[in-house]
């Protein structure tokens, strides 16, 4: 009984620290003194310059990043546990690292390493890929940046859910069956590990959707860094565009924890 | 089908797993690897998988050499430890998994499992799901997974060790007899002298890597070959004895010797059932504790002289000799194996 209480007592707590301050914002964006209720807010957003289409570069900048991160994460997690448990600590001290340091650190030395590598590459055809990994519409190198600061949480969430599973005897009943290696890992070891990887991708993306310093230092216009270029000026616009970011990564969510939750 | 084991060595660090272990094992037959925890074992089964690759050695399955084919391309079922069935699938599918890896046809998958199912007892519950069985049933799905692609060696590493007295005992029957049926070569790891003994065709009794013996069980019990086999298997009790000759002295008997002794003062290594239990007043030592097991009562006689014996005698003689009753202490007749002298008299009772 009193386990039940408290549980709602803390509930309701958490509900109303959360839910007062974005239910105010809301009610920030859809009335004003003058105008009374209205959605212009929200309108404007829409119809703003830049919107969509820095919105999509962002999704797609999540989505590369996703897919990057999984493939190095998972397989090197793997091959640690199976073949290397001792380097273990060695892993989860690298992923930490990009934690500790400061995007700033951060941004100053990819550019650097551009610009020192832009010149030493000149006249060679590596000059090419240099420049069009820093192309405007999709940066690569952004994505790369990206992969390193979702590298963390996209290791720690598959470390846990690796954890539940006893990978090695599965790994081993599935070698023993004929499977391939390609054949453990997909088949096998993804099937076992959906939420762990819907995790993983859902921080990856909400990382993405929200990073601003090293985009905009970068030059680049993602949706973080258009949300502050636009919202400016206008204040009611500017919590309209925070209120709407928070709604879609919300729905992104529900939609990942609910491919993870599909393989029950 | 056979399994030829040669010359495998394996270490780990500083560890030795196998230290030169050769074997063969027979067409059909179920073999028995026993010994200690950590005496490489599984080692020796992960080597016929293909999971482990010995540094030395060769495994040859069917006279081909497989010691450099990958795990997935080798005949071998194995049934793990560990519960290993694929969480994620269903009972049908875990069985079906191997045809699913060779793309065979949905309609020979389901047939295949059913049969296989129905073959371990389990027929009509292919649509559950793992977590919704019981140990004793994950085991036999996952024993119908291993025999599913009619491998040419099936590999068992303790698979009943995580289960309840009452179902190891039955499905350890289960297998033999599906063993049986089947002809199929086996190789069975386990640390449970009494289940090697009770199911395998010949058991090897392994020690630090090493075959210290193989034969079959009746032979491992009777006539151990070690004095390490002698006390792995079967409870053995350890009585002062001394060397003379061709033979050892032990209260007052000569016995002939059974191999070499490692020296004069001796530990002789005696079977409870060799041992012989009859009340008198003048005896060399009182009976301190009877267990009744049914056919046979285990006493235990507090020798006047120091240390204890464990005696096997008839269950209707449990009445008769009871504890604190004075008695005599002989012994049967017969070859005896000796040890260096450890210290005072004391049986050695395996872990089982
Ligand atoms: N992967 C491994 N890494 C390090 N040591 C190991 C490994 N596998 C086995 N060993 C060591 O090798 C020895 C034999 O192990 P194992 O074959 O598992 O024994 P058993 O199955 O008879 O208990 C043990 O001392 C064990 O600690
Ligand atoms: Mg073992």
């Amino acid at each position: 009984m009193a386990g039940v209480t408290w549980r709602r007592l803390t509930l309701g707590v958490a509900a109303v620290y959360f839910l007062v301050p974005l239910a105010i914002a809301v009610w920030f964006t859809v009335y004003n003194e003058s105008l009374g209720f209205s959605l212009g807010a929200y309108g404007r957003i829409v119809s703003a310059p830049g919107f969509g289409e820095s919105l999509l570069k962002s999704l797609l900048l999540g989505a590369a990043v996703i897919v990057l991160v999984l493939l190095l994460a998972l397989p090197a997690l793997l091959a640690v546990r199976l073949g290397a448990p001792g380097l273990r600590p060695v892993l989860e001290t690298i992923t930490t690292l990009p934690l500790i340091v400061p995007p700033i650190t951060y941004v100053v030395g990819i550019a650097n390493a551009l610009r020192g590598g832009t010149d030493a590459l000149a006249a060679t055809p590596f000059w090419q890929t240099l420049i069009s990994i820093q192309d405007e519409d999709f940066p690569v190198v952004l994505v790369l940046a990206y992969v390193m600061l979702a590298l963390p949480f996209a290791y720690r969430s598959l470390d846990t859910g690796l954890r539940a599973v006893d990978v090695r005897t599965l790994v081993e009943a599935a070698r023993n069956l004929g499977a391939s290696w390609p054949y453990v890992l997909f088949r096998v070891i993804l099937p076992n590990l959906r939420s762990a990887v819907a995790g993983a991708s859902f921080l990856s993306l909400a990382l993405v959707m929200g990073e601003y310093t090293i985009a905009a230092l970068m030059g680049y216009r993602t949706f973080p860094v258009w949300i502050v270029t636009v919202s400016g000026s206008d204040g009611q616009l500017s919590v309209a565009l925070s209120v709407l970011s928070l709604g879609l990564i919300w729905l992104l969510l529900l939609t990942l924890s609910g491919a993870g939750r599909k393989s029950k | 089908m056979t399994v030829e084991l040669r010359e495998l060595r394996r270490s780990f660090g500083g560890t030795v797993a196998l230290d030169g272990l050769s074997l063969t094992i027979e067409q059909g037959e179920l073999i028995a690897f026993l010994g200690p925890s950590g005496c490489g074992k599984t080692t020796a089964l992960r080597c016929v998988a293909g999971f482990e690759r010995p540094d030395t050695g060769a495994v040859f399955i069917d006279g081909a050499d497989v010691t450099r084919v990958p795990a997935n391309r080798r005949d071998a079922g194995m049934v793990f430890q560990s519960y290993s069935l694929f969480p994620n699938l269903n009972v049908r599918d875990n069985v079906a998994f191997g045809l699913r890896v060779r793309r065979r046809p949905t309609s020979e998958r389901h047939s295949r499992a059913a049969e296989l199912l129905e073959l371990v007892g389990l027929g009509g519950f292919g649509e559950r799901y793992p977590h919704q069985l019981s140990g004793g049933q994950q085991q036999r799905v996952a024993l119908a997974r291993a025999l599913a692609l009619q491998p040419k060696v099936l590999l068992l590493d303790e698979p009943l060790s995580a289960l309840d007295a009452k179902v190891r005992v039955n499905l350890r029957e289960e297998i033999r007899r599906l063993q049986l049926e089947l002809g199929i070569t086996t190789i069975f790891v386990t640390h449970d002298q009494e289940e090697a003994l009770s199911v395998a065709d010949r058991v090897a009794v392994l020690k630090s890597g090493r075959l210290e013996q193989v034969a079959p069980p009746a032979e491992v019990y009777d006539r151990p070959a070690t004095p390490f086999v002698a006390e792995f298997v079967g409870t053995m009790n350890h009585l002062p004895g001394r060397v003379s000759g061709e033979t050892v002295e032990v209260f007052g008997h000569f016995l002939p010797l059974d191999g070499a002794a490692p020296g004069e003062e001796v530990d002789v290594l005696v079977r409870p059932e060799a041992v012989r239990v009859s009340p008198s007043e003048e005896g060399r030592g009182f009976i301190l504790a009877s267990s009744f097991r049914g056919s046979i009562a285990r006493l235990r006689v507090q020798l006047d002289s120091g240390g204890e014996v464990l005696a096997d005698v008839p269950g209707h003689e449990a009445v008769r000799l009871a504890p604190g009753l004075k008695v005599d202490v002989t012994l049967v007749e017969r070859p005896v194996l000796t040890a260096p002298r450890t210290a005072v008299a004391a049986p050695v009772e395996p872990v089982a």
